[in-house]
């Protein structure tokens, strides 16, 4: 099974690369079933999965990441709540006040964790946030930038052996 | 009660978390089996309770990071903990730089080098292999990601395996997982005066 991130990363099966990959068959499988246990959960709270996929879009944006942010688009497009949609994109807000509150922590545990404070677990609980949601969210932005990190050092460490 | 550590040290703090972790004792099936808990292993951490909270997230995540930190060949031991370090210098994990700088020491004995990153962040002078190495890492830890291709064959010529490379990218990728976890939803608090 060819995971998410060789697929987007593209990495040619006889380079040296795709070798070291190959050798690391195991942490790409289980890459790929942490991105189903956060973007997918059997049980996801009050995240629903379109409500997750839109964050992830988001925190893609962030990024720049164009390939990993089509995916998570992707996603969206099936989600039946069209509310969802303008918070896959920065600074989108939905009226929502317990959806936006988790925008804002998306987009503080993407563009600046080392800020976070305890103020800001106190602002989602003050949101209405419940506390196993608020760890299903941050499992779900911390995963995020996770995959965009192994994939932008991917495309890197690609584009030195192709030279 | 015990002070907040603010600054990067190399003596391991306790973590206190900013939500109530899941009770042992209530747990459910499925968190239990997430956390490892078996009767001969009942000793859980508040960090795993609080993240018992997605079961889901921690089954899977546990077995990937000790692939990622502690699999066999590729990139040494000592190597994977500077990545892990360099990352946690980036987001300020005071918890994770703590751990993670602390093995680095055990398995290389090299004291001088935590001392000179926590002086001087991510502006640390290191030898030329480590600098290659912690210049990578925290440079791919960054929003916006900083990490050049330039910063990429300077691992190669520093004498990095691309096998060595893609596990450093995967070493310094969990800890952008794992700070934003730890130094989010909770606090390093100093450890109390051994009684």
């Amino acid at each position: 099974m060819t995971t998410l991130i060789e697929t987007i990363a593209g990495v040619r099966a006889a380079s040296r690369l795709g070798q070291a990959l190959n050798a690391r068959a195991e942490i790409l499988r289980l890459s790929e079933a942490a991105h189903d246990a956060v973007l997918l959960p059997r049980e996801p709270g009050s995240l629903s999965h379109g409500l997750r996929a839109a964050l992830a879009a988001r925190m893609c944006r962030h990024v720049g990441d164009e390939a990993l942010t089509a995916h998570y688009e992707s996603y969206l497009a099936h989600a039946s709540d069209l509310d969802l949609a303008a918070l896959a994109r920065p600074g989108g807000v939905c009226g929502d006040s317990l959806h936006d509150a988790m925008a804002r922590h998306a987009d503080l545990l993407t563009l600046s964790p080392r800020e976070a404070t305890r103020q800001d677990i106190a602002a989602l609980k003050a949101a209405g946030v419940s506390e196993a949601d608020i760890v299903r969210l941050s499992e779900l932005a911390a995963f995020v930038n996770y995959q965009l990190r192994v994939l932008a050092g991917l495309r890197l460490l690609k584009e030195v052996e192709a030279r | 009660m015990s002070e907040v550590v603010h600054n990067f040290t190399a003596t391991i703090p306790t973590w206190s978390p900013y939500v109530t972790p899941v009770e042992l004792a209530s747990a459910t099936s499925e968190q239990l089996a997430a956390m490892k808990v078996t009767p001969s292993n009942k000793g859980v951490s508040p960090y795993v309770l609080t993240l018992a909270h997605d079961p889901e997230s921690l089954a899977v995540r546990s077995p990937l990071f000790n692939l990622i930190m502690y699999g066999k060949d590729g990139l040494s031991p000592a190597e994977r903990e500077l990545g892990a370090l360099s990352a946690s210098v980036v987001n300020r994990c005071i918890y994770c730089a703590a751990v993670h700088a602390s093995r680095f020491i055990s398995y290389s004995g090299r004291n001088d080098v935590v001392e000179e990153i926590f002086a001087d962040e991510r502006d640390a002078t290191l030898e030329a292999r480590q600098q290659a190495l912690f210049n990578f890492a925290t440079k791919l830890s960054t929003t916006p990601i900083e990490a050049t291709a330039e910063d990429a064959r300077a691992l190669g010529e520093a004498g990095l395996s691309e096998l060595e490379q893609l596990d450093l990218v995967l070493s310094a990728a969990i800890f952008g997982w794992a700070n934003r976890l730890m130094h989010t939803l909770g606090e390093p608090l100093a450890r109390s005066e051994a009684p």
